[in-house]
């Protein structure tokens, strides 16, 4: 597993926004949320820096950060899969999507690919049960999802980073 | 800051503009909430915009909206007339968006092979007048689908902030309290308390900080009526949250929305600076002495915190985790402090109720259940989509006449309401109308909304299992009966699904179901075993054939399932190009033959057979 490179510019950036949110009551969320997104995780390293600035237990933090699954320890892969297994979509058939993608991918469910360019995730109701079964891709949301249309999707974008193109 | 006299001509205008007064000859609307650019509706907007700006074509208004409802037809676009006929366009990609603009907008021509044909719209191809389809009535979603959720202006065209104006100006937090108690609201987010009692017991505490609270952590799998009005109206959310601040001499709330839905996030900050910027929100609100601020917290992915006591634990800055009521947040709510806390769509009534008053509302839906509920119907269904309809009307209504049935032929088997909290409802029970009591009563509940149709090709102890897994994951781990005996009972149901099950262990599960069920120490346990309870009293059978034929009849449990082709196959070879091992064979125009030693009856080829010729025995 890649480790994550905490630069000053984003430490900074975030005690930036931390300070924001200690203007108000009920600072932690709204920081962790930030530090999420700003480092893509929030390991130990980053959680430090949060207790340093709210005063609160690196222990608590972390108890917090465990509890909610928005919030993970270990960086993801350049791209999300994520297949819906809200109802509306597991009755027409998404687990079929899900597990031809992890076959594709040789990994389970949660786990990012050896190479660190995908990570998998069973993802709750995104909210668009319209279009059953989806899946999404570093969030865009692909409908009326089959398990050819996954693995011709999932292709092209290997394809595309195997392939020739650059950057 | 706006004066009153601004938003009276400001109410005008834009009323004006929607309703086509001006000189506007059409307006033609595009939904564009998470469901219509999941199915490209941005692509369809710009083609509209292009193709009206090429053929240079006047007064016509383009706006995109929230949820129209028909999901499982996006893109939607919508045209209105001078005539207020109103057509409805479905599917319409780029290439139809342009024929639209060209033909409907140019050259005056209707294009019928487009429009919506699964509910009577208005108008048909002799050009008869149809009713609108006569089950739905929209309070809650009244503007979703009808004004740019990003522009306050058309919000105030259509009533908006009104009823704060009234409230503010014409009634004592006494008598706002005194309307939305005998309109006979009840929470719409499941539980079904009367919404005007818990503002008055958190009135009955006020001296000090008291805190309004929008609950918008929609986590039930498949639901999505909140979304929906969050993203199409979300100043109908923010226009309650303020006057129940009036109510409850509350000067701070808080939307508590999930993380999940970015596109509502996104809508309801424009929304909340555009209400500040207006002097909706902020200090002497209007040139009143109320002041009321607005913030949102974002969820992170924790479906407990749908509960009350979890979710101000979690903008606390705690695990979500609930604690034992009483006291109630209505005495002791967000740090201590007397907290109202109401759903989405609970809110999204109550500008309507001020407005219209407490007898409009209680002449709609049922006696003990006044006005609409929005449902989110999908799974097994034509029309997939969102519907508000009168409490009272019946399942079968809902499922047959606005939902258009069951697609491919299938049979009905059961629908599911309540989510993870609810239960399973069989063709015996299509007949019942729908409300709070009802439902519980049949052994399901309302829940908030959703509402999922199965088909003969799913197997109950399969669902009853999915939502098991799903509790067991989302289990805060408190309580006992919940975070061990939830998973006791999915090892049980993973046993059965394997063809290793007991009669000893049918027995042993309704034994556990009803202990957590009166253990549990939140809602989200005590309710944890009612899809299992309610499978077990309805589908006793296909438990059966699971524990003792070692049989999964519908197909689904992998370790037990066999899938044949009959001879009702037509050799069309779709089963073949579906599977995605390699396990079928066969010639165009002769049965095809499933080889079991390859099937791994993931069932896909199942709902590719146009003729309904692959079984499971």
């Amino acid at each position: 597993m890649g480790k994550i490179v905490i630069t000053k510019e984003k430490e900074l950036l975030l005690r930036k926004k931390i300070r924001e949110h200690k203007q108000k009551s009920g600072p932690l969320m709204p920081s962790l949320h930030d530090a999420q997104e700003i480092f893509g995780c929030i390991p130990l390293e980053v959680q430090k820096i949060i207790s340093e600035e709210l005063k609160i237990s690196v222990s608590k933090i972390n108890g917090v950060v465990t509890f909610y699954s928005r919030f993970s320890l270990e960086p993801k892969g350049k791209h999300v899969i994520g297949v819906c297994l809200g109802t509306a979509c597991y009755v027409k058939g998404s687990q079929a999507v899900l597990d031809e993608i992890c076959n594709t991918l040789q990994i389970k469910v949660g786990e990012t690919t050896k190479d660190e360019l995908f990570s998998v995730e069973a993802t709750r109701c995104v909210g668009a049960c319209g279009l059953a079964p989806v899946f999404t891709i570093d969030g865009k949301v692909y409908g009326h999802a089959t398990v050819q249309s996954a693995a011709k999707e999932l292709r092209r974008i290997i394809d595309w980073e195997t392939g020739t193109h650059e950057n | 800051m706006k004066t009153r006299q601004d938003l009276n001509k400001i109410r005008e205008e834009n009323l004006k503009q929607i309703k086509l007064l001006d000189d506007t000859k059409y307006r033609v609307v595009v939904g564009m909430a998470s469901c219509g650019l999941a199915a490209n509706a941005d692509l369809t907007y710009d083609a509209i915009e292009k193709e009206i700006k090429e053929r240079n074509l006047q007064n016509i208004t383009l706006t995109s909206v929230g949820c129209i409802g028909e999901c499982a037809l996006e893109p939607i676009v919508e045209v209105y007339d001078k005539d207020n006929n109103r057509y409805t366009y479905c599917s319409v990609n780029e290439r139809k968006a342009k024929e639209i603009v060209n033909k409907h907008l140019e050259q005056g021509e209707i294009i019928y092979r487009y429009l919506i044909d699964n509910y009577k719209l208005l108008i048909d191809e002799d050009g008869n007048k149809y009713e609108a389809p006569k089950y739905q009535y929209r309070i809650a979603l009244k503007n979703c689908g009808i004004i740019n959720p990003t522009k306050i202006d058309q919000y105030i065209g259509l009533d908006g902030y009104k009823a704060l104006e009234k409230v503010l100006f014409e009634m004592t937090p006494e008598e706002v309290i005194d309307v939305v108690t005998k309109s006979g609201l009840r929470g719409r987010g499941g539980g079904g308390f009367p919404t005007g009692l818990k503002w008055k017991f958190t009135a009955a505490n006020k001296g000090g900080q008291s805190f309004v609270i929008c609950n918008a952590d929609e986590g039930d799998p498949g639901a999505f009526m909140d979304r929906a009005v969050l993203e199409g109206d979300p100043h109908a959310v923010i226009e309650a949250m303020i006057i129940c601040g009036y109510a409850i001499s509350a000067s701070q709330g808080y939307v508590y929305i999930r993380a999940e839905y970015p596109l509502a996030v996104e809508r309801l900050q424009h929304a909340i600076k555009n209400a500040y910027e207006y002097g909706f929100l902020g200090e002497n609100i209007l040139g009143s002495n109320f002041n009321f601020d607005l913030e949102i917290r974002l969820g992170a992915g924790a479906f407990v915190c749908g509960e009350e006591t979890a979710l101000i634990a979690s903008i606390e800055g705690e695990r979500g985790m609930p604690r034992n009521k009483p006291p109630y947040p209505a005495s002791s709510g967000l740090w201590g402090r007397p907290t109202v806390i109401n759903n989405v769509e609970t809110f999204a009534n109550v500008a309507q109720i001020i407005l219209k008053g407490a007898d409009w509302f209680k002449s709609i839906g049922t006696e003990k259940a006044a006005g609409t509920k929005v449902f989110a119907l999908g799974g097994k269904i034509k029309n997939t989509g969102l519907l508000e309809v009168p409490m009272g009307t019946t399942l079968r209504e809902v499922i047959y006449d606005i939902g258009g049935g069951l697609p491919n032929n299938k049979r009905f088997k059961a629908v599911q309401t309540g989510g993870p909290s609810g239960g399973i409802l069989t063709e015996a029970e299509l007949d019942t109308p729908i409300d709070y009591d009802n439902l519980i009563a049949k052994g399901s509940m309302m829940g908030s909304g959703g509402m999922i149709v199965m088909d003969e090709d799913n197997c109950m102890v399969d669902i009853a299992k999915f939502y098991l897994e799903f509790t067991v994951e989302e289990s805060c781990g408190k309580c006992t009966p919940c975070r061990d005996g939830n998973l006791r009972m999915l090892e049980i149901l993973n046993k059965i699904t394997a063809g290793k099950g007991t009669m000893q262990d049918l027995e042993d599960l309704r034994e556990l179901a009803l202990m957590i069920k009166d253990t549990s120490l939140c809602a989200l346990g005590q309710s944890a075993p009612n899809p299992v309870l309610s499978t077990l009293d309805k589908f006793y059978d296909e438990y059966l054939e699971h524990v003792v034929n070692k049989r999964c009849p519908a197909g689904v449990c992998r370790d037990i399932a066999k899938l044949v082709i009959t001879d009702h196959c037509i050799g069309c070879g779709k089963c073949l190009r579906n599977c995605p091992v390699n396990a079928i064979s066969g010639h165009v125009k002769q049965r095809h033959i499933i080889d079991l030693n390859i099937c791994v009856a993931c069932g896909t080829c199942k709902p590719a057979c146009p003729v309904n010729a692959i079984i499971s025995v």
